[in-house]
């Protein structure tokens, strides 16, 4: 194999405005004509990490070396013409053009000086196409192409410019498995052709397959490399998730209760036309955590927005205390006394620029009414103080803007106001993604305390430490579909955990219908 | 009645829809080109009304109509460079940029006018001239279309041959393809090193140079001289144009030349009992209802897409 070093990468740090450390002192190293992959978990700082290298992020420290020369990619026209191309995971395409159009849109072949050359574009577009054998018709328009196609058009796009190195962004997340097989044999070709490929992804069966070598992230830095015949998938899986497991909240067992949510068959599909659920059907009981674990993006996110009214599935039903919902609306599940923590607390959770009272009763102002018209302040502040006391909400008074806040600060905010003495069903979406110790360790105390009064909770989480730790039951999600369900969180390893997340394992259908 | 179907199918009425419609197809290309580059331009209204009278300032001071005509375009695109310097690089809320110039232009021209010519309602005082009318060779001698096509001014000739020159731009050039992708797919254009603001200005430059010779045609064309307000929201119907239109050229001109006969009907349906109001009113009514069939069938073809995907 050619050893030749292409792409190094030496202690490269990245700390993003907010203070969030995204990448700590990465080093690793591709070689020329290799299919090198990157794997980590979610938020491990492997994007972080590929925007750097294609001109869209800035490091702080560290340096890149390419072909033996230090380079500074400002920009992504500089990592363009340093031939380093990159297909995004969200395509950059225009929907309304031909994949031609696409192809060389930014350098287009032109005829009289100023006009388009058509034939001349279709051309070098189609010559492309053949060369690498992609097999696709350059006059169709983006919008009536499949995902793989569009995906091609990616890749073109990046090697008409010239790329060597081609930066793929988790680029079977969005293929049916027809689709991944047609991308690794073009990856293949690629390969043979002498271009590099740094391949990003969560699935270790593709990586065990297509790649060569694998640098494994883990909490924004970069663990090992090594070459991907001489290691085992459950090898990276360790190597990914860690071995630290702290626990911090000490729970008793669940006394479970009926069943106060439940879902059948539920289909939903995104907008880019992928089945991002694909026939869900749990139960969640009253005195339970029950934890839908997963990497992101196979379903969770989706699940956790039908259960709460805030988009509408396909097909399927809901059914909360033994009654149909009809109507997908955040109001009719509040009615039901769900409450939600959501994933993105900037943008769901609050309303950055009010005050942290006006936040905190959003949802039940009719409770702080009198004469019916009027708000009543003073029961406000005093309910708002109580709560700051009751979640240890750390800030200078209540009348500041939430987003003076730190997160962890802005997450108590959000917690204060959905567990409340009437909430029954909670569905709490990554409830502790990105905030410090002290807080998290609160809000898990408060959501086992919740249990034990008898609410019923799904705790939607990527973060392994808080499945294991907090839940009694566990169902693992796996392209749209429940993979596993564990009745008892604690007989469980975090190793076992992963493989099922990754899709090394999977159970049965009779051992998932165990939630039924 | 009778004399209501005689006023709409006489030559003259057809003439009138023509000259009636030119600034709107002109304002409305310009519209095309920008909401193509991803912004919807409100100032245009505000432009034209400014280089309707820097166009006839520099007519009857500098060197005739001509001049004037070339002065009112710069205006246009200085004005629309502007806004675009406001709402791009300086990041003022665009709407709001708009507004404020489209106010500013309103009040502007009134007090350049009295500071000029000391009248603060028209400018008609002032030898400011007329842009030629050109008689066609040959299509003159034919009867009814001679009468309907020909003798026409110059301007109302160059909108329509303005159309051609947006189809071209937009569907024909590299700066076209940009364009097209700089409101289609931002991320996609800044992706592969062209910029996007670059882009913008100059679709917001072109639009300049279009509602500039919307602009002059107003005071130098469809009449001799500058009164206030003298748009009256022209650049507004050139908006609606454009969306009914769904911002193609071609759509955008056959919409211009709808409320072009509207407002030529509302003109000759004077002498009748109907009140024009209500005749003006039609075309408005058709762009909602067009744009809601629009919005409720794409909605309803986007959910079948869906149920078959979810079925394979």
């Amino acid at each position: 194999m050619n050893k030749k070093v292409i792409l190094k990468v030496e202690n490269i740090w990245k700390v993003y405005p907010n203070g969030i450390v995204a990448n700590k002192n990465i080093n690793f190293e591709v070689h020329e004509g290799e299919i090198h992959a990157l794997i980590g978990e979610n938020g491990a700082g492997k994007s972080t990490l590929m925007k750097i290298l294609f001109g869209i992020e800035n490091p702080e420290e560290g340096k890149i070396i390419l072909n033996g020369e230090e380079v500074k990619i400002e920009n992504s026209k500089k990592a363009i013409s340093l031939g380093i191309g990159m297909v995004h995971q969200h395509f950059m395409l225009v929907d309304s053009l031909t994949i031609a159009e696409n192809i060389v849109l930014g350098n287009e072949p032109k005829k009289f000086g100023m006009f388009m050359n058509k034939e001349e574009m279709q051309k070098r577009a189609a010559e492309c196409s053949e060369k690498y054998n992609f097999n696709i018709n350059v006059n169709e328009k983006i919008e009536n192409v499949s995902v793989g196609v569009k995906q091609k058009t990616e890749i073109l796009k990046a090697l008409v410019r010239g790329a060597k190195i081609l930066i793929l962004d988790e680029p079977t997340a969005v293929l049916t498995p027809q689709e991944t097989k047609e991308l690794f044999v073009e990856l293949n070709t690629l390969k043979k052709q002498g271009h590099t490929i740094i391949f990003i992804s969560h699935k270790l069966n593709e990586i065990m397959e297509i790649c060569d070598r694998v640098t494994i992230m883990r909490h924004g830095t970069t663990v090992e490399t090594s070459f991907v015949k001489d290691t085992s998938p459950q090898d990276i899986s360790n190597k990914m998730v860690g071995r630290e497991i702290v626990l911090t909240v000490e729970k008793k067992p669940a006394r479970r209760g009926d069943v106060c949510l439940e879902t059948e068959n539920l289909v939903y599909v995104n907008n880019i036309g992928k089945k991002s659920l694909d026939g869900v059907s749990i139960k969640l009981r009253k005195g339970e955590i029950l934890s839908v674990a997963g990497v992101e993006g196979n379903g969770q996110s989706e699940l956790a927005g039908i259960l709460t009214g805030m988009i509408k599935p396909l097909s399927g039903k809901v059914i909360i205390n033994e009654k149909l919902i009809e109507e997908y609306e955040p109001s009719v599940f509040r009615s039901n006394k769900l409450s939600y923590i959501p994933e993105d607390r900037m943008t769901n959770g609050c309303a950055a620029k009010l005050s942290i009272l006006d936040n905190m009763f959003a949802d039940k102002i009719d409770q702080f009414l009198y004469n019916y018209i009027f708000l009543d302040r003073k029961k406000m502040r005093e309910k708002a103080e109580h709560n700051v006391e009751d979640f240890n909400i750390l800030c200078g008074s209540i009348q500041h803007q939430v987003q003076m806040l730190s997160g962890g600060n802005i997450q108590k905010v959000v917690a204060s106001r959905e567990l409340t003495e009437e909430a029954e069903i909670i569905i709490a979406e990554q409830p502790t993604r990105g905030i410090d110790a002290g807080a998290s360790e609160l809000i898990r105390k408060k959501i086992v305390e919740f249990r034990d009064r008898g609410a019923a909770i799904l705790l939607v989480s990527a973060d392994l430490n808080e499945v294991l730790e907090l839940s009694d039951s566990t169902i693992v999600m796996h392209n749209g579909k429940v993979n596993a369900y564990f009745q008892d969180t604690s007989k469980l390893t975090e190793e076992e955990l992963g493989y099922y997340m990754l899709g090394v394992k999977k159970q049965t259908e009779e051992e998932v219908k165990g939630i039924l | 009645m009778e004399s209501m179907i005689q006023a709409v199918f006489s030559t003259t009425f057809l003439f009138s829809v023509i000259r009636v419609a030119t600034p709107l197809i002109l304002a409305s290309m310009g519209a095309v080109i920008t909401s193509n580059a991803g912004i919807t331009n409100i100032g245009i209204e505000g432009v034209m009304l400014t280089s309707a009278l820097t166009g006839v300032f520099a007519s009857a001071y500098g060197f005739g109509p001509w001049f004037g005509f070339v002065i009112a375009i710069i205006t246009g695109v200085v004005c629309s460079l502007a806004i675009g310097y406001a709402s791009m690089s300086l990041k003022a809320d665009s709407v709001l940029a708009c507004i404020a110039f489209n106010t500013m232009a309103v009040g502007g021209t009134v007090y350049f006018m009295y500071a000029i010519v000391k009248d603060k309602g028209t400018t008609i005082a002032l030898n400011s001239g007329k842009l030629p009318s050109i008689e066609i060779p040959i299509i003159k001698d034919i009867p009814i279309i001679g009468e309907i096509l020909s003798n026409h001014n110059v301007v109302s000739y160059i909108a329509f041959f303005m159309i051609i020159v947006v189809y071209v731009l937009l569907y024909k050039t590299p700066l076209g393809l940009r364009i097209r992708s700089a409101g289609k797919a931002p991320n996609a254009l800044s992706s592969v090193g062209v910029s996007l603001l670059k882009i913008r200005y100059i679709a917001l430059g072109i639009s300049g140079v279009l509602g500039g010779m919307a602009g002059a045609f107003m005071s130098m064309g469809y009449v001799t001289w500058f009164s206030k307000n003298m748009t009256a929201g022209r650049g507004f119907i050139a908006l609606a144009a454009d969306a009914m239109g769904n911002s193609t050229p071609i759509g955008a001109a056959l919409s211009s030349l709808l409320f072009a006969v509207a407002e030529a009907l509302s003109y000759s349906l004077q002498v009748t009992m109907i009140p024009p109001e209500l005749v003006q009113m039609l075309p408005y009514l058709v762009t909602i209802v067009g744009l809601v069939a629009y919005a409720a069938k794409r909605s309803k073809s986007e959910k079948k897409r869906k149920e078959k995907l979810a079925e394979e």
